[in-house]
Parts: structure tokens; C-alpha cells; sequence
């Protein structure tokens, strides 16, 4: 999994029938220290997640699986709200 | 998944039996704001996107989950046909 910032959302209206009804969101993937790092990516949300927080996605098939039994095509997917990160 | 903007179509006479009838399309991935970034690929219609238009990509095993796609030999599916990206101020 990997930290991101939610930067924004893609409105779809043309799209596969399984992800109606969900949420896509900009992310900008972060390093612990809150810095961008890598490209931007549109993940599916699974959580709620509003644009300005920072989050913490799964890449691959995995981020179908919140939806399950549903079979939601995506590669990325929200799964958590980060509260804070502690580095030692 | 990925932004990407829909380039060109490819036409393949000879290919595997379950691509068959499917429409293959080539994309230029990009960033939110619209800029193009990294290679081009190409991807498998499921939304009926048209050259010129932004869409969604799926990719890797994922795009086997696209409708009409499953079991079949692709790794970049077009999942929607994006209406538009709003990216907060200074992002």
C-alpha cells in the first residue's frame, strides 16, 4: 500500500456498468514525509475520502475487493484515511 | 488507474480468438491538468471511446475485470469515457 493525497475527482459518465455508483478520485502518491513522489493515478474510493485529505491506497487486483462480490474494474483503490504518520 | 487521451485505433487482422470483435485503441497517458506524460499503449474498448477523447484506463490483471473482458489476453482495459477532472487549487 502507499500513502497519496486526494488532489481531486474525475466525473465519468460513459462508463463500465460496475462502477456506477463509485467514487473517483485524483490521487498524488506522497513519501512518509508528505512530499509528491511519482505520477498522479484516478483510484477508486472505498472509503469516503474527501479531495485534500491524505490516504492510503492498494494497487492491483485487491482494490476490487471492498466492493466484493462485485467485480468493480480497477487497479487502484482508497482504503484507508490516514489520521497521522509517526516516523522514528 | 490512469487519465489518457485516445490517439489513434489499431487494426489487427491476425490476433488471438478472444480478441476478436474487440475494438483496439491507442492512448497517450496524462497528468490531470491534460499534459501528456509517458509511453503510448494500447488498450481494449469496453465504453466505446473515440480518438480524441479522455478516458479511464485500467491496468494489468485488473482490466480482465472490465465488462466482456473476462479470461481474455489483455492488460489495458478503457473503463470510461471521463466528462471532466476537477484538481484542487495548487495541486
Amino acid at each position: 500500500m502507499q500513502l497519496a493525497k486526494v488532489i481531486g475527482d474525475v466525473v465519468v459518465t460513459m462508463k463500465d456498468e460496475h462502477l456506477h455508483g463509485i467514487k473517483l478520485m485524483v490521487l498524488q502518491p506522497l513519501a512518509p514525509d508528505g512530499s509528491a513522489i511519482g505520477r498522479t493515478l484516478v483510484a477508486v474510493d472505498a472509503v469516503g475520502a474527501g479531495v485534500g485529505e491524505t490516504v492510503f491506497f492498494v494497487r492491483g487486483k485487491e482494490a476490487s475487493f471492498p466492493f466484493y462480490p462485485t467485480e468493480v474494474p480497477t487497479d487502484a483503490g482508497i482504503v484507508g484515511i490516514v489520521d497521522h504518520v509517526d516516523l522514528a | 488507474m490512469i487519465l489518457a487521451r485516445i490517439v489513434g485505433t489499431v487494426v489487427a487482422t491476425r490476433k488471438d480468438p478472444r480478441l476478436v470483435s474487440n475494438k483496439l485503441l491507442v492512448a497517450r497517458p496524462m497528468d490531470p491538468h491534460g499534459k501528456a506524460e509517458g509511453n503510448y499503449l494500447v488498450a481494449v474498448d469496453t465504453v466505446d471511446a473515440g480518438v480524441g477523447e479522455t478516458v479511464l484506463i485500467v491496468s494489468g490483471s485488473s482490466a480482465r475485470m472490465a465488462s466482456g473482458m473476462k479470461d481474455c489476453p489483455v492488460d489495458a482495459a478503457v473503463v470510461g469515457i471521463v466528462d471532466h477532472v476537477e484538481v484542487a487549487a495548487g495541486d
